[in-house]
């Protein structure tokens, strides 16, 4: 049985061309980048080459390019860096962030409020998830005047698919002095990543989730930001983010964003077409259903829902045995099954909470796949209906 | 799947028989569940000991929340019977209302068609697929007490790959194919306490149920004070606390007056009891009246005597032989020689 991989907000395949390039850099140079020798210098002309490639598909400096081990890392990073130089120059710090981040972001911000004491500010979304102007506009008055203010609002969410307007919350923030980041790791190969033109401050990516290897990710850091690394070791990066590079996987990152954002126009028209069929035959066929997050201001390969009265991952489990691998947008495989805390925050009822699917389309998917989940969805939904019902019994 | 050695060698004997298996794992409430906490069945460390066997074998492996509903049946019935005075048996709750009706269920929603567990019991089919529950061929690991409630529909989807087997073998086909050979917790266990104390957990969540009261004997003399009906079984002798010249036995209690009621060695034992909500594999009793062993607990001696099964749907037993400990809620279950009939539960002792 082929699987109909539908889960590519989760993790995607390496591309065979990203293989390639990384292929050399395990074993023939894998000398350390900040060694004196000329094993070395092979290391480090290939890194460099790979920050300014990125850079080139950012819009920003080379030296701008912070690669890291993640999107976590990035995230984390992007929170605790600034946290930590307002802290040792005793000014006031400000975190303002949405309800329905990634717990990269989320977790950290908490963290720095119950150990720093950071002021932390958590701004409401809509029911589509997104972030009103006028929300961040409030939260932004009355900052202490000597303070340092961040604001970090996730550009496309994991879960819902939504996209928040994050051009203009960022140049909100930048009217009050804040400096704005965005977890940007759902993006690549989607939507626009120019961090200039978008007036963005700092930017997370994760490597594997466009096409690239798992272990690797970049922040962008502008030049001004205030900053004091929270991964302290040697020199690495320019003192903000210690560790011995993961050559591989740098080199990996830039030829697979070189590819995803060469080919994002064409990709996400071909994935939006997808997705709407999709989307169309989930809502006429299957009761008591709802797309969640925004209808049009989404990510393009990204159908999510919420279905009443069903169990996500007894859903998950009748769709692998069908052959269809889709996730909750909020993995869980432990069985001990919590509501998600974005459809809570987007105002869904208990009966919904726990019932949300995701299906996130990408290369391999093709019209046929989504005809053969049209044709299992509606059953599979109804089978776990009939077993919500024991529960009752 | 527990990850423990019956339901490894359960499942790695469909995959050579040829069966298309799929592993499942039920995450059962216990008290210490949520954040941080160790349920004893279902421990990350046996969740993962369960996947990795499922890897071990290349089968998909699945757990499946169950914590609200078994709480909401299995251990709330635990506590409003202890609650009511009786002393019932878990394990027959869960065989009947979440192996074999929730996580059945769940097979049959994935398209199974059996549901193959770790228990130690045969089932016979015949030809026009009718199925006969037998016991265990290891007589000390028989499981067929606590599968008495097995329905004749839901015998028909059930597997009991390791009832052919004793424990020994069974142990070395898990050595033989590199499975894990550690035994988890067997079935008279109450999987839900944090520590096995169950008189505690009721102290805890029924407070109620676990009061000081009256020691009185048949003829209602107090000679003390217990403290509380859960902490005694019928037939203890010890740690009654009273003095009197005789050894004394606690024969049974009076939750209406919560009255813990003793007497002496020939008061023991009682020929006749009567038991409700009885299941019957083959659908009907096999005569109105009829001999047969019965069993009064899990790890009890079978013994002889007629059944008779009564127009309201309870059955009367009368032994042959007076029985020391029938305990209202345990099941009395029925075998004519390897077949298990099916059971009930004790409503009391006596006529």
């Amino acid at each position: 049985m082929r699987t109909i991989y539908l889960d590519h907000s989760a993790t995607t395949p390496l591309d065979e061309r990203v293989l390639e390039a990384m292929q050399p850099y395990f074993a023939l140079y894998f000398a350390n980048s900040k060694a004196v020798h000329r094993l070395g210098h092979e290391a480090e002309a290939a890194i460099e080459e790979a920050r300014v490639t990125v850079a080139r598909c950012l819009g920003c400096a080379p030296e701008e390019v912070v690669f890291t081990s993640g999107g976590t890392e990035s995230d984390n990073l992007a929170l605790r860096g600034p946290a930590q130089y307002a802290r040792v120059h005793n000014r006031p710090f400000t975190l303002i962030t949405s309800a329905v981040e990634h717990a990269a972001v989320g977790a950290t911000a908490r963290q720095l409020h119950d150990v720093l004491g950071v002021s932390l500010r958590i701004l409401p979304v809509d029911r589509f998830g997104r972030v009103d102007p006028d929300d961040l506009r409030a939260a932004l008055h009355n900052l202490p005047t000597d303070g340092i203010a961040l604001v970090s609002l996730i550009y496309a969410n994991n879960e819902i698919g939504t996209v928040n307007p994050i051009a203009d919350l960022a140049a909100i923030a930048h009217e009050y002095g804040a400096y704005f980041h965005t977890d940007a790791v759902q993006s690549p190969g989607h939507l626009p990543l120019d961090v200039t033109a978008m007036g963005l401050d700092m930017l997370s990516l994760s490597s594997h989730k466009f096409y690239g290897p798992k272990g690797a990710g970049v922040l962008v850091l502008r030049q001004g930001v205030p900053y004091l690394s929270a991964q302290t070791g040697a020199s690495h990066e320019d003192g903000r983010r210690a560790g011995t590079h993961n050559t591989p996987g740098i080199v990996g990152t830039a030829v697979a964003l070189e590819l995803a954002c060469a080919a994002r126009k064409e990709t996400s028209a071909h994935l939006a077409a997808l997705r709407q069929r999709l989307v169309e035959g989930v809502l006429s066929q299957i009761p008591d259903a709802e797309l969640t997050g925004h209808p049009e201001e989404r990510l393009p390969g990204h159908a999510s829902f919420a279905f009443k009265d069903v169990l996500s991952s007894t859903l998950l489990m009748v769709l692998d045995q069908h052959g269809i691998a889709a996730s909750s947008g909020s993995a869980c495989k432990s069985g001990n099954e919590q509501p998600s805390a974005i459809l809570e925050a987007l105002g869904y009822g208990p009966a919904w909470t726990r019932g949300g699917l995701r299906l996130s389309l990408g290369h391999s998917i093709t019209d046929d796949d989504i005809t053969a989940v049209l044709d299992v969805l509606p059953e599979a939904v109804a089978a776990v209906r009939r077993l919500a019902t024991l529960s009752h019994a | 799947m527990s990850g423990g050695v019956d339901s490894s060698v359960a499942a790695a004997l469909l995959v050579e028989q040829g069966y298309d298996v799929v592993g499942m794992m039920l995450r059962l409430w216990s008290e210490d569940c949520g954040e941080g906490g160790s349920n004893r069945c279902c421990t990350p460390g046996q969740m993962a000991d369960a996947r990795r066997i499922a890897a071990q074998l290349g089968i998909p492996f699945y757990v499946i929340d169950t914590q609200e509903v078994f709480r909401g049946t299995v251990v709330q019935f635990f506590i409003d019977r202890y609650a009511a005075g009786d002393t019932p048996n878990p394990c027959l709750e869960c065989n009947r209302l979440i192996r074999f009706e929730w996580l059945l269920q769940h097979a049959l929603a994935i398209g199974a068609d059996f549901l193959a567990t770790g228990h130690y019991a045969r089932v016979e089919r015949a030809p026009n697929g009718t199925a006969r529950l037998l016991k265990a061929r290891d007589a000390a690991k028989d499981q067929s007490y606590v599968l008495s409630v097995l329905t004749q529909e839901k015998l028909q989807r059930a597997l009991f790959p390791v009832g052919d087997y004793t424990k020994a073998e069974v142990r070395a086909l898990a050595q033989a194919r590199s499975l894990p050979v550690a035994s988890k917790h067997d079935s008279q266990d109450l999987c839900f306490l944090a520590d096995g104390d169950y008189r505690r957990f009721l102290r805890q969540h029924v407070p109620d149920a676990v009061r000081p009261g009256p020691i009185l004997t048949r003829d209602g003399r107090e000679l003390g004070t217990h403290s509380g009906l859960p902490n005694y079984t019928i037939g203890q002798r010890k740690g009654l606390g009273i003095s009197y010249p005789e050894p004394l036995y606690v024969l049974g209690t009076d939750p209406v007056r919560n009255a813990l009621i003793v007497g002496t060695a020939d008061e023991l034992g009682c020929s006749a009891l009567l038991a409700g909500r009885v299941n019957w594999i083959a659908g009907a009793p096999p005569a109105p009246t009829f001999r047969a062993e019965i069993k009064i607990r899990y790890k009890a001696r079978p013994a002889w005597g007629t059944v008779s099964a009564r127009e309201d749907g309870t059955v009367a037993v009368r032994f042959d032989a007076p029985q020391r400990d029938i305990t209202p809620g345990q099941g009395a279950v029925f075998y004519q020689g390897e077949v298990c009939l099916g059971g009930g539960i004790i409503l009391r002792a006596g006529e």
